[in-house]
């Protein structure tokens, strides 16, 4: 009930108020510090953690099933899978990368910095946002449990219909998949509804759109390729449910269904889905090569412009997806073509960020070394891209290594390495430390090498023709080399992996760093690191694109030089703390609501009683989240009472004045991983 | 309303200071926001937006799939259109007594507005209820959800759009169940405008549909 969610942020308010202890169904928990903070919470910041955490738990999941998948392969005619594992393994590494690393680790950026960049305390729905991360986490959960409850989904991450209806994906498998992905779907929706509200509504006074920091504006496109995309794979995982589920015909050919209904639906979800995983990491480069370049991003308005086209586009290309099917000349012919457009705005991109470090002060800093990484991979992949819009030649290379080589290039080369950099660059202003820059640079070496020995040779085996999907290959076609490289190349970069989680739990017990360590050009840095619960003391008036830059330095004369005129102390000293900030209060209700949903879907394949009681915690929950009080009931100070937003809640008094820095201490402590 | 110093090369943030609310006398119920639009209004138009597309998906499904029909009876066999016109009428009719609700609370007259939120309640179940029966008829004339292509998506269809009626019609109860607890009063006339969006958007939608389903021949 998103829209009985009133935005509670209200800078004109009292300093920070206390919110105290209230008793009653409707009331709201006032918890800051234990686990229970953590499943009430409503701070974008908190939010931003868990779903990094459990993204990155999905990660290192995904990342045992490719390994089990380059272990079976190392090898001609590999005995360690059998056929029907390997077809869940591949499936599920795709499903778990895809929808339970990138997509939500980007939600962790965007949740995080989203506010952080534009100057405001929290997003526009607070419950909303935590109601997302949890659904998103139960989906994924849901999801995984397939493994244990009669076999794992085994249609591949497009599950084309019909090949998984229940003809021929006979187990529990695709039901948990299709049912998985609505739960995660809603966390998909929720949050783009959010985010965008969030820089649409609440940026701080003077930061036009044309000043946002360039991630939140990729992020922002995100959100609508999000808001656009998920209702239609919605459709699609409705159909094949239907059909699997109630014997509806959607897919049954025999009854004249078209198996080309399930690829176009999927696909039109699908391709804007590929811009919806990169374009995060495309935003944290772009907000990194400025940084570690010393000069301000080459041509902000054409980067952000191509971003926002490769949004619009990304809805023309999907057919590319299907040259193989009988599509007809017309469509094959209308797709290739804007496929191939589609390269100029990304091309556009890669121009900018070379001419971002051009003549620049380089400083190559693990950050930098992720981000340039990024560049020189995803260049790579969107070459041999070019390469699949051209039809006759995607006809060869359909559903062989070629493709994996393509989509690893730019997944993992691209999206992955970009949220790395994110990671390098981004740890000190949410843990207050440094990751260790020995350990990092191991970590992006590994990573490198690993990932270029892992996919490089697929372009090789793929154009001579070893098809993806298959489970064994016979021994003396030309692949056994290049494929015991390829399952080497894993390791390597799995190792890059461990040596990162590494650096993690090092650092952890590491010391504290200074609160610029990057003399960084945007406003997330204007504030403590961690930040306080509340972000900014100030309201930040923002006068230019990378505001925090222009109030530390001033050009000499035009063109000829910077000089410092302030330190980050001097810059937060100037600024005028507000009196009146009030924060959003947790709420219990998002966890049990989302809680629900996947008792309602556990309830379609098992048992329709079990969907009976999620539908009634559903219920329940929407109406209690819609019927608390907007805020805690809290101290009276300076006789700031407003009934309206809390007549049902017991008034009471007492509270204490939060030492500001509580939750922020509490907040190191907490694993991040 | 504190004017909040404002950049004066940034022609949005001036807009921040119409919060919605000003125009009530009352203070306003969100801090100003750039757009000028509330969140949640905001928040429910990207909703209505991403559910264009749930239901383009289905409707295209549905025109994919109308004419094949073997095993069942086809569209102009079974549909009343009469029957359909007029519980459509009805449900135009709601998007009608939505805005005086609106236009009551907006004003503060909280007595009409119970009343026009419950007629519109009403006449949504009017509506749901006729589809509950057309369902039913065209059940026993032989077209089960499992029979055809076309059965399989017209149910699929109507019936996505039957559950979005039903959705509004518990929020126009829930709304009608506040406003006598007092949660919701004239300074939240916005939350009825909001539910009266989604409310005439479920309409619009069954401009689109009735006009393909029933009204274009297959």
């Amino acid at each position: 009930m998103a829209i009985i969610d009133e935005p509670r942020i209200e800078l004109e308010r009292a300093k920070v108020v206390t919110p105290v202890e209230a008793l009653g169904v409707f009331s709201r928990p006032t918890s800051n510090t234990g686990w229970k903070s953590w499943i009430t919470t409503v701070d974008h910041k908190k939010i931003g953690l868990l779903y990094g955490s459990t993204a990155v738990f999905f990660f290192v999941v995904g990342g045992c099933e490719a390994l089990l998948i380059r272990l079976q392969l190392a090898r001609p005619n590999g005995t360690i899978l059998g056929a029907e594992t390997y077809n869940e393994l591949f499936t599920m590494h795709g499903t778990t990368m895809v929808f339970l690393f990138v997509m939500p680790m980007a939600a962790a950026f965007a949740n995080y910095f989203i506010p952080l960049q534009i100057g405001a305390r929290d997003v526009a729905f607070p419950r909303l946002n935590a109601f997302s991360y949890w659904c998103f986490l139960f989906g994924g959960i849901f999801l995984n449990l397939s493994w244990f409850l009669g076999g794992a989904p085994d249609g591949g991450w497009f599950a084309y219909a019909p090949n998984t209806t229940v003809v021929f994906s006979p187990s529990h498998g695709m039901d948990f998949w299709a049912l998985g992905l609505q739960i995660t779907g809603i966390a998909s929706l929720t949050g783009a509804v959010n985010l965008i509200v969030t820089c649409l509504n609440m940026r701080a006074p003077g930061m036009s759109l044309m000043r946002m920091p360039i991630f939140t504006w990729m992020a922002l496109v995100v959100q609508f390729l999000l808001l656009f995309a998920i209702p239609v794979i919605t459709v699609a995982l409705f159909l094949l449910q239907f059909d699997r589920l109630f014997g509806a015909n959607f897919f049954e050919v025999k009854q004249g269904a078209d198996p080309l209904l399930w690829q176009h639906l999927f696909w039109i979800f699908g391709h804007p889905e590929v811009y919806i995983l990169i374009l995060p990491s495309f935003g944290i480069v772009s907000e990194v090569l400025p940084v570690f370049s010393r000069k301000p991003l080459f041509g902000y308005p054409f980067v952000v412009f191509s971003g926002v086209a490769i949004g619009f586009m990304g809805w023309g290309v999907w057919a590319h997806h299907m040259f193989a099917s009988s599509l007809g000349p017309v469509s094959v012919a209308a797709f290739s073509l804007s496929t191939m457009f589609i390269a100029v705005p990304t091309g556009v991109k890669i121009i900018n960020w070379l001419a971002t470090m051009w003549g620049g002060r380089l400083r190559l800093d693990v950050p930098m070394m992720f981000a340039i990484g990024l560049v020189v991979l995803f260049t790579i992949g969107g070459l041999s891209g070019v390469t699949h819009a051209v039809a006759p030649s995607d006809t060869q290379q359909t559903d062989t290594y070629y493709i994996v080589a393509h989509f690893h290039y730019v997944l993992f080369g691209g999206a992955v390495f970009g949220l790395f950099a994110g990671f390098y660059y981004w740890w000190p202003k949410v843990f207050g430390r440094r990751l260790s820059e020995t350990l990092g640079k191991i970590n992006f070496w590994l990573m490198f090498i690993g990932m270029n020995l892992t996919f490089g040779p697929m372009h090789i085996i793929g154009l001579e023709g070893q098809p993806r999907r298959m489970y064994r290959y016979a021994p003396g076609m030309g692949f056994d080399v290049w494929n015991m490289i390829e399952t080497i190349g894993s390791f390597i970069l799995a190792a890059g992996i461990l040596v990162f989680l590494i650096n993690v739990v090092k650092t952890a017990r590491g010391p504290k760093c200074e609160e610029d360590p990057w003399d960084a050009r945007t406003i997330e840095w204007m504030t403590t690191s961690p930040p306080k619960p509340h972000n900014f003391d100030s309201t930040l008036q923002i006068t230019h694109l990378d505001e925090y830059w222009h109030r530390k330095y001033e050009e000499v004369e035009e063109g000829h030089g910077l000089k410092q005129v302030a330190t980050y102390a001097e810059v937060m000293a100037a600024e005028v703390p507000d009196e009146h900030i009030h924060m959003p209060s947790p709420s219990y209700w998002p966890i049990v609501i989302a809680f629900g949903l996947p008792l309602i879907a556990s309830g379609l394949i098992f048992s329709r009683w079990i969907s009976v009681i999620g539908a009634l915690i559903v219920f329940g929950g929407l109406y209690a989240l819609a019927l608390e009080p907007a805020t805690a009931p809290e101290a009276p100070s300076e006789g700031h009472a407003d009934d309206s937003h809390a007549p049902d809640g017991p008034t009471t008094a007492a509270a204490a004045e939060p030492p500001a820095d509580d939750e922020a201490t509490e907040r190191e402590a907490v694993p991040v991983d | 309303m504190t004017r909040r110093p404002s950049e004066r090369r940034c022609p949005l943030t001036d807009t921040t200071l119409t919060g919605a609310g000003a125009h009530t006398g009352h203070a306003p119920a969100h801090p100003p926001t750039n757009t000028g639009v509330s969140n949640a209004k905001l928040g429910m138009w990207l909703f209505l937006g991403s559910e264009c597309l749930l239901f383009g998906g289905l409707i295209s499904t549905y025109l994919l799939y109308r004419g094949r029909v073997a095993g069942g009876p086809a569209p102009r066999q079974i549909f009343d259109i009469p029957f359909t016109s007029v519980s459509s009428f009805i449900l135009l009719m709601s998007s009608l007594t939505m805005v005086l609700a609106v236009s009551s609370i907006t004003r503060g007259d909280m007595p009409r507005a119970r009343t026009w939120l419950v007629t519109t309640a009403l006449l949504g179940a009017c509506f749901v209820g006729g589809q509950v029966y057309e369902f039913t008829v065209f059940y026993r004339e032989g077209l089960g959800f499992t029979t055809n292509l076309f059965g399989s998506s017209f149910y699929t269809l109507t019936g996505f759009h039957g559950v979005h009626v039903t959705v509004g019609i518990i929020m126009l109860l829930s709304l009608y169940m506040m406003t006598l607890r007092g949660t919701i009063h004239q300074g939240k006339a916005e939350t009825v405008e909001i539910v009266g969006l989604y409310w005439h958007f479920v309409d619009i939608v069954w401009i689109v549909i009735f006009t393909v389903v029933y009204l274009i021949p297959a």
